[in-house]
């Protein structure tokens, strides 16, 4: 997937399979991860002969951002997908919090 | 002798008040897991007495129990339309309305648990395959994701294929040991499938929006199952490394806002009044020591209680 975010042209699957020089696959490996991610939506495709082009679907910025909404949007009912450590608290709680810590710090000796 | 439907009936709607109370009730934060058994006893209960209601009061009285009562009314109407005797009686009609608003309430209940679970998994899903798309592991939190983003969150995906993921703005903002501390706070949700016990609340939060009283369930259960866990990491970890993740995490804002849509999430949520960090935080710098022996007997038979005894009523002949 790297491959295609870095690249500004479609490719082919010979040519995404060429740039993955640190590992060494079978152009029949890429051929099926690379049609693995265009059935999940992740890289779009168009034939061109007989060989497929295939180019990412979105950028890399666009599905960090997609996760990090979903990560950071649980104010509650609207799933429950996921379990955040921690909600966002509003400033004058935060001030409380702090102030909270000194003290139990304190008490507790260290 | 108290008739089923009035014992049903009195359970359905006291069960309303009890919830509320529940929801204010300071001693749960003593003891989570057996107030969440509370809840989970209060919610199971009250959904077998509310059809368990409108089910007895459309069951032939004579027929044996409320569930051979309504099979009684059921085979009767079926008869009389084999046999084409002409429409049925006012009560006989009432009896099929009552059976009929019973069964729709049980499909309703059944309904809004698959939906949500339904929901659960396909945002799951998609999730985890973003995530083998965009995180990579990182040597200062062994067995969790990081996702390159400057905006702090620290979360766990639950499942059978679960994940803990970190954001990178959390590793820059939490030294090792409060890493440590989330890493223990997250793997007890896992563990424990704390996603498994807040399905059916998050469903009913889904399904009634407009519902003062459940969205405080909704709202108490999430926060119980939290301090579930921060026990948990409490127990292995010291508590002040988890207050002051929680804190700094809690309070970070989204430094540089990196997407409009994320700043325009965090005003959102700045909005809401008690995020439960604070209560978490409260109760880890001062523990108060557990329910008594007394209490949590207590607690455990009420919980029996709540699901033994509508139960009870709807099978067995009176």
């Amino acid at each position: 997937m790297d491959v295609l975010w870095e690249s500004e042209t479609q490719l082919t699957v010979r040519q995404v399979g060429s740039r993955l020089t640190d590992r060494d696959l079978a152009h029949t490996t890429v051929m099926t991860v690379l049609d693995r991610l265009a059935k999940k939506g992740f890289a779009r495709r168009e034939r061109d002969g007989r060989a497929w082009l295939y180019r990412a679907a979105a950028s890399r910025e666009a599905y960090v951002t997609e996760l990090m909404l979903f990560a950071l949007d649980q104010t509650g009912d609207r799933s429950a997908a996921l379990a955040s450590f921690a909600r966002r608290v509003s400033g004058s709680e935060a001030r409380v919090l702090r102030r909270a810590l000194e003290t139990g710090g304190d008490s507790a000796g260290s | 002798m108290l008739s089923p439907v009035l014992v049903l009936a009195t359970l359905a709607v006291g069960l309303v008040p009890a919830a509320a109370e529940l929801a204010a009730a300071r001693w749960p934060r003593r003891s989570p897991a057996a107030a969440i058994m509370l809840w989970q006893a209060m919610g199971l209960g009250w959904g077998v007495a509310a059809i368990g209601t409108l089910a007895a009061l459309g069951a032939d009285p004579v027929g044996p129990g409320v569930a051979g009562g309504a099979f009684a009314v059921l085979d009767n109407a079926a008869r009389n339309v084999a046999r084409e005797v002409r429409p049925p009686g006012f009560l006989a009609a009432l009896r099929l309305l009552c059976l009929g608003a019973s069964a729709a309430l049980l499909a309703l209940l059944c309904w809004v648990l698959i939906a949500a679970a339904g929901a659960v998994l396909r945002d799951r899903r998609r999730h985890r395959a973003l995530l083998s798309l965009l995180a990579h592991g990182d040597p200062k939190v062994p067995g969790a994701l990081v996702v390159d983003h400057p905006a702090a969150a620290a979360y766990c995906v639950p499942g059978l294929r679960s994940r803990i993921v970190i954001s990178a703005g959390a590793l820059d903002l939490l030294d090792q040991a409060e890493l440590a501390a989330v890493l223990a706070h997250e793997r007890a949700h896992l563990r424990e499938r704390h996603d498994l016990v807040l399905l059916p609340f998050t469903a009913l939060a889904r399904a009634f929006p407009w519902s003062v009283l459940v969205q405080r369930s909704y709202a108490s259960v999430a926060l119980l199952v939290e301090m579930l866990a921060d026990d948990h990491a409490a127990r292995r970890r010291p508590a002040r490394e988890l207050v002051t993740a929680l804190i700094r995490v809690g309070s970070a804002g989204s430094p540089g806002s990196p997407a409009g849509t994320l700043a325009m999430a965090d005003d959102e949520e700045a909005e809401v009044a008690d995020s439960g960090v604070t209560a978490r935080v409260e109760r880890l710098l001062t523990p108060s020591p557990g329910l008594s022996l007394p209490a949590h007997v207590l607690v455990c038979g009420a919980a029996a209680a709540l699901v033994v005894v509508p139960a009870a009523l709807l099978v067995m002949p009176l």
